[in-house]
């Protein structure tokens, strides 16, 4: 029953899966990204307050869902590499982090451009734009860490104690973040997260959302098959997997 | 057990008043930064009465950080922090007992000298005694989170900047609810609610922290 589970450990076949797998779950995201952004930037009505400018939240809301998931995924795949020693475990941590900080930054960016016409200012202490901002400093923490080893087991052990500790701090600094902000700011409208959102503006949202979701899954598998490479360079079938590429083999062959 | 935790504390606090010029820098740091504010923004008193409580803080927090660099540096280059690991006490132990020293020489005195820095700033009595008991509460949370960066970057050469990226977040909530409490009380508000939230960290701090500091050490060592 785990066999499949077992076998997710071993390199090659984690290699070739991921190889197999990347180009549709690709595919499948452009097709779904753009979908979701003809529904989002054609199809959806405007904002009976925010006109057009409601229509950025089809990428600020999907990026910045994606900075948090991409991190519970980082940290769960550090327990799980510390836990069980499974070394493919933290290279799917490590290909991660790097994804993750993209989007946040993405989330960040977008959610400056639309509080320009919003508030009036390209930045403003908000407390979800201020958590976002630490959160991309986590991920660039985490990222220096790893940078800073020069042996890869080492940099998967301890990025991996500070993945969990953060997964117990972000929670803490994301409301200190909120309590503050509710102190010094008489109340920012939001109105992203206004539940009483319309049919045809929520779905783009959702397949948007979902295929961000696959994005992320297409890259991380590109990226974890580098690690993989990089991890295992020495091993035999690293040679063997990639002598079938190299064009001279080709020909002959 | 006791015993164990309280040989760390005494060994590390004799080695840190042998060597005096570590104890005090983090200390003068905190003094100065405090007087680089009023030059760089306005010696008005309304003004100082405003920002005074942000800068301790701020300064704090990063004195704070400064202090760090020696936590665990010289045990791991001379292999004394190896042979705590090893010892049969338990190591989370051990490792509260140096962040507890370490707290002892870099935190205690900067809630000692804070009410005094804090009057340059024109703050009333009443705020001086809020800011050193939120200190008292807030920086203990400070020394655990920053034992396990310092833990972490054990190994790491120049360590310095690195240590401040992974700390100073974490730091935040702190820096968030003991800069409010301290501009209630200046205001003439209560501060009792950001305070029990600081206390609150330090609980939390207090049962996880020397579990993660010394699950970084062990991987510090490897």
């Amino acid at each position: 029953m785990w066999t499949w589970f077992h076998k997710l450990g071993s390199p090659p076949h984690l290699y070739r899966l991921a190889g197999r797998l990347a180009p549709w779950l690709l595919w499948i995201a452009i097709v779904l990204i753009a979908i979701g952004t003809y529904g989002g930037l054609v199809l959806a009505p405007p904002d009976y307050q925010q006109g057009d400018g409601f229509r950025i939240i089809y990428v600020h809301a999907p990026s910045a869902w994606m900075s948090m998931s991409i991190y519970a995924v980082m940290a769960t795949a550090s327990a799980i590499g510390l836990i069980w020693r499974m070394k493919l475990a933290f290279a799917v941590a490590a290909a991660s982090a790097p994804v993750g900080a993209s989007f946040t930054f993405l989330a960040l960016v977008t959610g400056a451009i639309w509080g320009q016409p919003m508030w009036g200012t390209w930045w403003v202490w908000d407390a979800r734009l201020t958590s976002e901002l630490i959160l991309l400093f986590v991920y660039f923490g985490y990222m220096g860490l790893r940078a800073a080893f020069t042996e890869v087991q080492k940099a998967d052990r301890t990025s991996a104690v500070l993945a969990i500790v953060g997964v117990v701090n972000l929670p803490i600094i994301h409301y200190s973040v909120v309590w503050w902000n509710t102190l010094h700011q008489a109340s920012t409208v939001t109105k992203l997260d206004n539940p009483s959102i319309s049919m045809n503006m929520l779905w783009p949202l959702l397949v948007m959302i979902i295929g961000f979701n696959l994005f992320y899954i297409a890259i991380l598998a590109t990226r974890v098959r580098s690690e993989v490479l990089g991890r295992e360079r020495n091993a035999r079938w690293v040679s063997e997997a990639l002598s079938d590429l190299s064009p001279e083999n080709g020909i002959t062959a | 057990m006791g015993q164990a935790l309280l040989a760390v504390v005494r060994r590390d606090l004799r080695i840190a008043f042998r060597r005096l010029p570590d104890l005090a820098s983090p200390l003068m740091f905190f003094a100065i930064v405090i007087t680089l504010f009023p030059l760089a923004i306005s010696p008005e008193p309304t003004v100082l009465r405003e920002i005074g409580p942000g800068v301790l803080w701020v300064a704090a927090l990063l004195a704070t950080l400064l202090a760090l660099n020696t936590l665990f540096r010289s045990d791991f280059d001379d292999g004394s922090l190896e042979q705590l690991a090893l010892s049969t006490h338990p190591l989370p132990l051990l490792v509260f007992g140096k962040i507890l020293a370490h707290w002892l020489i870099s935190g205690v005195p900067l809630v000692v000298l804070s009410p005094l820095l804090a009057l340059s700033y024109d703050l009333s009595l009443n705020t001086l005694q809020v800011l050193a008991l939120a200190l008292l509460i807030g920086t203990p949370t400070l020394s655990l989170l920053g034992s396990v960066g310092a833990a972490l970057t054990a190994g790491v050469r120049q360590a310095g900047g690195l240590l401040a990226l992974l700390v100073l977040p974490l730091m935040l909530p702190v820096l968030v609810f003991g800069a409010r409490a301290t501009t209630l009380a200046a205001t003439g508000q209560d501060p009792a609610g950001p305070l029990y939230l600081l206390a609150a960290l330090a609980v939390l701090a207090v049962t996880l922290g020397p579990f993660a500091t010394a699950a970084a050490v062990r991987v510090s060592l490897e």
